[in-house]
């Protein structure tokens, strides 16, 4: 079943209420075509879980690694993803867009 | 976002009441607004004209640059009529995010083993349909072809204002139907409400094609002009 909003934002919840660290990534800005609108949400865990989408999974791997880092540091971060160019392997959205995406601990 | 924060978000979220959080994308800097609290806010225009759009984003203030995301109640659909089109449409509404629920008195239709995962009410309209606070974020489906069961229904999806309200039937027993409604005393506004013949013109057949119609036609009242963020707008 795919997750919806408040399965995301429960999630999240529940996973800091279990004692994991928890961090919460949102859509703030978007441009041109973007996959997932703003103020879409992905709840990561220190493990690497996650749940929801910020992209069609196009950048998840690179904001769940970032996240880690803000569960460790406390401190939010503003991502910014355009399309992937010369560097063909980096990770970009294949659409064309950019989207920034704010990322925060769950504290 | 600090916990206590997060979690009222979802107690609002729980109860259908719209929230809106203030993040200062520079600071980190948080707070929640809840809808009835937001006119008192020193942000008050801004959070007044997002909640009536539902949409989130990006505002430059006075108080610097914040994000605002907005969380409107989670759409719900609501059915009369445990019927072969019902067990398409159910879960099909499940999967695009609905809360669904279908009432029908009829309790050989309305039957666990027809709809296992599906909150089914075996009550007549006037019985299961106060309770579920039916309200601008439903949407209403009448398929029973009965009006001893769909006519109530319709007209309490009317008056809770739902952001889609649907009936199955030809346009010879619509008309019927917006008789039978005008002698109970509604407009033709009213009746202009009612999507009759039901569905998107896609030349539905079966009764899982008559429900991708339905679907395709509540999405599309949802997320477009006229849909629910835009009638709020301007109400």
């Amino acid at each position: 079943m795919l997750a919806r909003d408040e399965d995301i934002l429960k999630a999240a919840e529940d996973w800091r209420k279990a004692g994991r660290g928890v961090a919460l990534a949102t859509v703030v800005e978007t441009w041109g075509s973007a996959p997932r609108p703003v103020g879409s949400n992905l709840v990561i865990d220190e493990e690497g879980n996650f749940l929801g989408s910020v992209s069609g999974g196009c950048v998840e791997g690179a904001v769940v690694t970032e996240a880690i880092d803000v569960i460790g540091s406390g401190k939010p971060k503003m991502l910014e993803f355009g399309v992937a160019d010369e560097a063909a392997w980096q990770v970009g959205l294949s659409c064309g867009g950019t989207i920034r995406v704010y990322v925060e601990k769950v504290s | 976002m600090k916990l206590d924060i997060l979690h009222a978000v979802n107690e609002e979220r729980a109860a259908r009441r719209a929230v809106v959080i203030v993040t200062d994308v520079d600071t980190g800097a948080q707070r929640l607004v809840k809808a009835a609290d937001a006119g008192k806010d020193s942000l008050a225009e801004l959070i007044g004209k997002r909640l009536r759009m539902a949409k989130s984003g990006m505002e430059e203030t006075a108080q610097g640059r914040v994000f605002l995301t907005v969380h409107v109640p989670s759409p719900r659909l609501v059915i009369t009529g445990a019927v072969h089109i019902s067990q398409a449409l159910a879960p099909i509404g499940q999967l695009l995010g609905y809360d669904v629920t279908i009432v029908d008195p009829r309790t050989a239709f309305a039957s666990v083993e027809r709809f296992p995962d599906v909150k089914v009410i075996a009550e007549w309209p006037d019985v299961a349909l106060p309770p579920l606070n039916v309200d601008h974020y439903t949407a209403f489906v009448a398929l029973t072809h009965d009006p001893k069961i769909d006519d109530p229904a319709l007209l309490h999806a009317l008056k809770r204002d739902c952001f889609y309200i649907g009936a199955l039937g030809s346009r010879k027993t619509h008309a019927k139907r917006v008789t039978r409604l005008k002698e109970a005393g509604l407009s033709d506004a009213d009746m202009a409400r009612i999507r009759a013949p039901i569905g998107l013109p896609i030349g539905a057949v079966s009764p899982a094609e008559i429900a991708v119609a339905i679907m395709g036609e509540i999405t599309q009242a949802l997320r477009t002009k006229g849909g629910a963020a835009e009638k709020s707008e301007a109400a």
